[in-house]
């Protein structure tokens, strides 16, 4: 009798173990089945989905209730760690739909400011307001953020990623899986989704943690150096996006040291210094404020003696026209019309972003 | 609260998937299982072994009155006339051993053995040379029955009795008095470490993939503790809960079928105090262990950090052997209410009911108090150092930061 007993425990065992594995297989072909049977309308969604903005008609009520009020408030903060001040007075608002640019050389305290907008830490003495609220945990539902140390589950698939880090954004799983399928679609990964995030190439791993930032559908979304270590067109591709959600009315903080990336990509714009304010504003305004004193002019012929023009240098076709203190670029353009001169080129020379960093920076 | 029953049951759900959870979980009742199986094979099915060879003693007798009781039980004595025709006989195996019973012997009582074997301690084979000397020294001079006692004076029969009522306490089994605190001991042991070790790696491994702050753009550092604990504790809590049903059913199958240990059964307050230093004791262990796993920059690094608290929890288990002798030792009271000790040496000491109530209730009530200071430090490392990569902390700078919170 007590052998039966036995050997019934070990058959159920046996037998327990069998069932688990069959319903498992069973499951992953139904997966399998319902992804092919997928692929096909996804095409045809794909192809609209470029002009069907993502938001639903209350959240475009939402913001354009919020059009005006600042997305980001952050005044007088101060934050040090063991005694060195990382952080001294930095100051800016953000308004909706803007691409603001954060930049800086390497510890200057971007990483420092924005993990105290997202509450990681707190500052020691100043306010930081983030959709007109103090910060909690309804504001961080709101924003999304790509660390510049990031990385996922090197275990989990790229659907679970998507849908387990959206949950914790307090996204419903469902419509997490959803948008995280859509989101898939439109950057052609969607045959990934089974996939373990280890089985990923560097550059697909890249753009399914950008997915993860966005995957819940944020009204702010903080960049903390993006285009690292991306080649040319998943670079392009990250770009596109942001600029895509731009459209959509999306606020976005890019840090970065990357300075041509901010020249494309950003309106205004906050330098910080060791911690501390250099430079914001406008980025045109920026370049106006550093503009060289001199024009770029390129033309037929020879210009000749010009009224309030203290010296010359020639770059190939165009010439650089240094002006004496007094004279405005207005006055030497409306002196190459009066003496009829066809003008090919008139610019303002402005310096880069990044002579302009260098020159902040050194003094 | 949300967050933190998401992040609960994602832990719980990516544990209990783990290979090495799942085989630690099966193994003990499958072990156990496995072992009953191959026992019942050797009695049952294995049959009579060959009948023991008779052993063969040779000595030599200078006194000249060693002559009878030759061949009693089992063993048979040869006489050789000089030590050399012994010696002889020795190596060439016809014998096993001899001894030599000198002149004096009477007055000295020296008897000079002689082997082939390399030996520890002395053999089996003495107390029957004694029963042959015995018996033919007293031969002729009393009657067979004082023979025989005088050859086994006692079998000793002893009893314990209760000290209030007097009445006689039934004698334990010794594989419940021995076996039953050790084998609960390393389960116990092995299922809080294992649990509190995933919640280390768990936390480690966040760090080295860089999903810290990720994780904590959406959740808080409590948020992300606690979650964690929970939902790794439930993973032990299962193991441990399948361990402790699959002993009652297996103790009730073995007392069954197992001559030796029949009359075996899990006491009931063992399962309910072994489930309550279960989760206090991995409660303890988890927090320390998150805390830890979260000062290294990898999971390795923060590995090496845990001896410091999984030694003092292994020190009952390494004074096994006292314990088996002696369980009231105060060593024991002592490992019993320390908290990093106390859940492996109460469970030990609530397996043979060698626990009182006050030590029970005191030891519960330091772990309490230590889990709570545990996580008031744990919560001031966890949120500096989850952040901090690639730099070793200095012992001051980590009393710094505990300090400055």
């Amino acid at each position: 009798m007590d052998t039966t007993l036995l050997i019934i425990l070990v058959v159920a065992i046996v037998v327990i173990i069998t069932l688990r594995l069959m319903l498992r297989s069973f499951r992953q072909r139904q997966d399998r089945l319902k992804d092919i049977s997928e692929e096909a309308p996804s095409l045809k969604k794909a192809a609209i989905a470029d002009d069907t903005p993502l938001e639903t008609k209350a959240q475009f009520e939402k913001e354009a209730q919020s059009e005006k009020e600042p997305q980001v408030e952050i005044s007088h903060v101060y934050k040090s760690f063991g005694g060195n001040e990382v952080v001294k007075d930095v100051s800016f608002t953000l308004g909706p739909g803007e691409v603001f640019g954060l930049v800086g050389p390497n510890g200057a305290g971007k990483t420092t400011t924005i993990r105290m907008l997202m509450d990681i830490i707190r500052p020691d003495s100043g306010e930081i307001r983030v959709f007109g609220q103090p910060l909690d945990e309804d504001t961080k539902n709101r924003i999304g953020y790509l660390p510049e140390e990031r990385g996922l589950y090197q275990k989990m698939r790229v659907s679970d990623s998507l849908v387990y880090l959206a949950s914790l954004k307090n996204v419903e799983p469902r419509v997490a899986k959803e948008r995280g399928e859509e989101l898939l679609r439109q950057v052609d990964m969607l045959p990934h989704k089974g996939k373990k995030i280890s089985e990923l190439s560097r550059g697909m791993g890249q753009i399914i943690q950008f997915l993860v930032t966005i995957a819940h559908n944020p009204d702010l979304i903080i960049l903390d150096e993006p285009f690292a270590g991306l080649d040319p067109v998943n670079r392009q591709l990250l770009k596109d996006i942001a600029i895509e959600l731009k459209r959509q009315g999306k606020t976005i903080i890019l840090s970065t040291h990357m300075m041509n990336e901010v020249e494309e990509m950003c309106d205004r714009i906050l330098m910080i210094d060791e911690g501390r304010v250099v430079l914001y504003g406008e980025l045109a305004e920026i370049k106006w404020r550093f503009r060289n004193n001199s024009v770029f002019v390129g033309c037929e012929g020879t210009i000749g003696e010009l009224e309030g023009v203290s010296g010359r240098k020639e770059h190939g076709k165009v010439v650089e026209l240094f002006l004496d203190g007094e004279t405005s670029p207005q006055k030497i353009l409306s002196q190459l019309v009066e003496r009829d001169i066809k003008v090919d080129r008139f610019e303002v020379s402005t310096p880069s972003l990044n002579e302009i960093f260098l020159q902040v920076v050194k003094r | 609260m949300k967050k933190t029953w998401i992040i609960a049951r994602h832990e719980f759900k990516t544990t209990i998937r783990r290979i090495s959870y799942i085989l630690l979980t099966i193994s003990f009742p499958l072990l156990a299982l496995l072992g009953m199986l191959v026992y019942l094979g050797v009695t049952q099915w294995g049959g009579e072994g060959a009948p023991p060879e008779e052993l063969k003693i040779g000595y030599v007798d200078e006194t000249g009155v060693f002559d009878k009781y030759t061949s009693p039980d089992g063993v048979v004595f040869i006489l050789y006339d000089t030590k050399e025709e012994a010696t002889e006989a020795l190596l060439s195996d016809e014998v096993s051993e001899y001894f030599l019973i000198p002149e004096n012997y009477l007055e000295t009582g020296v008897i000079e053995r002689y082997t082939t074997k390399r030996e520890l301690e002395l053999p089996g084979t003495i107390a029957l040379m004694e029963d042959f000397l015995v018996a033919n020294l007293l031969s002729g001079e009393v009657s067979e029955e004082v023979l025989a006692r005088a050859q086994t004076p006692l079998l000793p029969l002893s009893y314990r009795l209760d000290p209030e009522t007097g009445e006689i306490i039934p004698p334990e089994n010794p594989f419940i008095a021995f076996g039953m605190p050790f084998i609960f001991a390393i389960l116990f042991m092995l299922s809080i470490f294992s649990t509190s070790g995933f919640l280390l790696q768990g936390v480690a491994e966040e760090k080295e993939n860089r999903l810290i702050e990720i994780l904590l753009s959406s959740v808080s550092a409590r948020q992300l503790l606690s979650g964690k604990v929970m939902g790794l504790g439930a993973a032990g809590l299962m193991q441990i809960v399948v361990w402790l049903i699959s002993a009652v059913v297996l103790a009730a199958i073995a007392s069954a079928t197992i001559l030796p240990i029949g009359g075996l059964t899990i006491p009931i307050g063992l399962i309910v105090f072994g489930v309550i230093y279960f989760i206090l004791g991995y409660l303890l262990f988890g927090i320390l262990m998150a805390g830890l796993g979260s000062i290294g920059a990898t999971a390795r690094e923060s590995s090496q950090w845990t001896t410091i608290i999984v030694l003092p929890a292994v020190i009952p288990i390494m004074l096994i052997g006292l314990f088996i002798t002696n369980p009231g030792h105060v060593v024991f009271t002592i490992l019993t209410l320390f908290p990093l000790s106390a859940p492996v040496t109460a469970v030990m000491r609530l397996s043979i009911g060698s626990l009182p109530a006050w030590e029970l209730l005191l030891s519960i009530a330091i772990l309490i108090a230590s889990i709570l200071g545990a996580m008031w430090l744990a919560s001031r490392v966890f949120r500096t150092f989850l952040l901090m990569y690639g730099k070793r902390p200095s012992l001051g700078e980590l009393w710094r930061y505990i300090r400055e919170g």
